[in-house]
């Protein structure tokens, strides 16, 4: 973001040849190039470089040592720093994975709803944090549709719940590993329809006969989603969930699907071709997308804030912490937990600036980069 | 993927462990941080002393109307301490208290009480004594939107109070809020803002807060702010109770209950007043008086309206008094 608030460099070298006069009209007076640099660079130095150091200042004022103390002496303050290293994770992967899907259907297929389809995975981006928790609580919250079931008898819905995350991994499972020529699907290959309905079918009631006859999961007793780990990963992970798939698109689009088709043609698998093609293709821009993902994880706090039921060593992420911390009058604790949070920042933009030289699509600027900067 | 089953039979496993040993859920306002922090620790050494029982305590902060509608959605306090019984109202609305919870424990269920007082500048330049001086020409007068703080709305029903209770007509008060909020430059949200207005930003004469709210900011300021406590101020009652409709459920109302009562005992109470909160127990608040409080008139809600719901809604509620008088400035 730094680098787009200066003005591009005059272009004066270039245009030497044509003598001075034609060099006047085509530039600015030196002053005025100076004073818009000049007021520039103070716009950027009051937004952005005293502010980020009046955060390292704070939070070193009782030395290095009391640094440390802030971050590891409190163990509140060290839980929500391990909880958030628990969430952010388990989000991301989530995101990798989804986004791999979506970038995958929307740039190598044409299928009705691919347009609307696009559109919903930029929504998060549309969606105020704030209503993204609000609708979690809506949908989980003791008022909401799911609350009163998941209080009642919630992990009534273990089997459910296994049986069609099983079922999702199954069918990709089965796409990336199935063989590419029909001549060599022998065996259960030939009947997908049947093994699926019967393997499901089997690990259903098996759960079921696990819940009602060993009760593996207990029975009468609430499962809690918002107000404890899973709603922090759902926020976290609707409010992430673009930026994987929003950086794939481009860069699938851009290669094409030929390297792909040829390994198919070759009598690759799919998961020979994800692996030995596609993965090689994309990897700079999944490395893009995950840095960017992880850095908004872990600043989140809208959606989160509604969420978390700000349990101090329970459900309270960095961010949350950084707020009590500062309300409690903690300023040098407040501002060494938000310094993790801004080293973080920083070595993201590092890595981002090194990706971006790496990326296939030349001088691109992706749709996503303004906000998440503005966000995180 | 596998990662993902994993984790939802740990997550599984997590909430099984969690129910093995016994934790309390306080869901709190933001102030009262620190002193049930001290509280909480207090009643686990001695619960575990008299029963032989670990006990994890876990508290929850936040505004206070927030909090209480999050305990609405769902979640699981054992034990409510929030700043308003509208709060406590909204959640017996929604079934999860009983009706004539605030008869159960002592003092209609008050361990606590609290009072609002003024925050002036070192040396108290403009000589603020009473809540008259605060409509004087040129003061400015910093405390929270009543519409979204409870410190907003005790702020108000005080001056109120100050007026109708010392001999004027509901006419005089009127007259006395309208000069007082003309006199307010910035509504801030929430208490702990407005403090940041008038401690950190130095905007503003005088600030209408929380009595213990006053004594932290006072300390933080390090010689640059005094308190200055009025003839007459409102009594402000925070109220304790466990949540019916969670400790029945999770088997714990018989700790729960024994946690509240704690808060009434002896030791509690001088914890109480070293966080600056009014203990209810008259001979150690008697003790206290004139060493750490001031001594004033604090007039129940109930003297100005028939209780803090029906004053909600006749002063600050939507076409209420304070829509009449308050006239954003430009």
């Amino acid at each position: 973001m730094s680098t787009d608030v200066l003005p591009p460099p005059p272009t004066t070298a270039l245009s030497a040849a044509p003598g001075s006069a034609v060099r006047r009209v085509r530039q600015d007076p030196a002053w005025v190039r100076r004073t818009l640099i000049g007021l520039a660079g103070l716009v950027l130095g009051l937004l952005v470089v005293v502010p980020v150091a009046h955060v390292f200042y704070v939070a070193l004022q009782d030395g290095l040592g009391g640094y440390w103390k802030h971050l590891t002496a409190d163990p509140d303050t060290r839980h929500s720093i391990l909880l958030t290293l628990t969430v952010v994770p388990i989000a991301l992967g989530a995101n990798i994975a989804f986004g791999l899907a979506a970038a995958w259907a929307i740039a190598r297929f044409r299928f009705p709803g691919r347009a609307i389809l696009t559109a919903f995975i930029d929504l998060p981006f549309s969606v105020s944090p704030v209503v993204a928790g609000l609708m979690f609580v809506l949908i989980f919250g003791l008022q909401g549709y799911l609350g009163p079931f998941l209080r009642r008898d919630g992990y009534a819905l273990m089997p459910y719940a296994i049986a069609a995350l099983a079922l999702f991994v199954a069918t990709i499972v089965y796409l990336l590993l199935r063989p590419a020529s029909p001549r060599f699907r022998t065996g259960l290959w030939r009947y997908p329809g049947l093994t699926f309905v019967v393997g499901g079918a089997a690990l259903f009631f098996g759960l079921v006969w696990l819940q009602q006859a060993l009760e593996i999961w207990p029975r009468g007793q609430s499962l809690k989603i918002i107000f404890a780990l899973p709603g922090l990963v759902l926020a976290t992970a609707f409010v992430t969930f673009p930026f994987v798939a929003r950086e794939l698109i481009p860069v699938m689009e851009a290669i094409g699907p030929d390297e792909e088709l040829a390994a198919i043609s070759l009598g690759a698998s799919g998961w020979q071709m994800f692996r030995q093609v596609t993965l090689p293709n994309i990897k700079w821009g999944l490395a893009y997308g995950i840095i960017l993902c992880n850095a908004r994880a872990m600043g989140e706090f809208g959606a989160v804030y509604v969420v978390s039921g700000h349990i101090a060593g329970q459900t309270d992420t960095m961010p949350l912490r950084i707020e009590k911390l500062f309300q409690e009058y903690n300023l040098p604790g407040s501002f060494a937990v938000a310094s993790v949070l801004t080293l973080l920042a920083i070595f993201t933009l590092i890595a981002k600036t090194k990706l971006e030289r790496q990326l296939p699509v030349a001088g691109r600027t992706g749709e996503g980069d303004g906000s998440t900067n503005q966000r995180s | 993927m596998k990662k993902l089953l994993t984790l939802s039979l740990l997550v599984a496993g997590l909430a099984t462990t969690a129910l093995a040993q016994t934790t309390l859920l306080n869901v709190s306002y933001d102030p009262t941080r620190e002193l049930w922090r001290e509280l909480n620790a207090a009643f686990i050494a001695k619960y575990e002393k008299e029963k032989g029982q670990k006990l994890d305590i876990k508290q929850s902060h936040g505004g206070s109307s927030t909090q209480a509608r999050a305990v609405i959605d769902g979640l699981e306090a054992d034990v409510l301490t929030l700043a308003s019984i509208i709060d406590n109202a909204a959640i017996e609305k929604a079934g999860l208290l009983k009706p004539g919870w605030v008869d159960r424990l002592p003092n209609r269920s008050l361990p606590y009480t609290s009072t609002l007082v003024f925050v002036v500048r070192k040396g108290n330049p403009k000589g603020i004594k009473d809540w008259p001086d605060l409509v004087k020409d040129g003061m400015q007068v910093i405390t929270p939107n009543p519409k979204t703080s409870g410190n907003g709305y005790l702020s108000f029903f005080s001056a109120w109070g100050s007026i109708v209770l010392r001999g004027g007509s509901r006419q005089d008060a009127i007259d006395y809020v309208t000069k007082l909020y003309r006199n307010v430059p910035v509504l801030d949200t929430g208490a702990r803002a407005a403090t940041t207005t008038f401690a950190q930003k130095g905007i503003g004469d005088v600030h209408i807060t929380w009595e213990n709210e006053a004594h932290l900011e006072v300390r933080e300021a390090k010689g640059e702010l005094e308190i200055v406590t009025p003839p007459i101020s409102i009594l402000a009652e925070p109220h304790v109770t466990v949540v019916d409709g969670n400790v029945d459920r999770r088997g714990t109302r018989a700790v729960a209950e024994e946690y509240l009562k704690f808060a009434y005992t002896d030791a509690a109470q001088e914890i109480i007043v070293k966080h600056f909160y009014r203990p209810t127990n008259e001979a150690i608040l008697k003790k206290y008086t004139g060493k750490v409080f001031a001594d004033l008139r604090r007039f129940a809600i109930t003297e100005i309206a028939k209780g803090f719901p029906e004053a909600h809604k006749e002063f600050i509620a939507e076409g209420g008094v304070f829509d009449t008088i308050y006239k954003p400035r430009k």
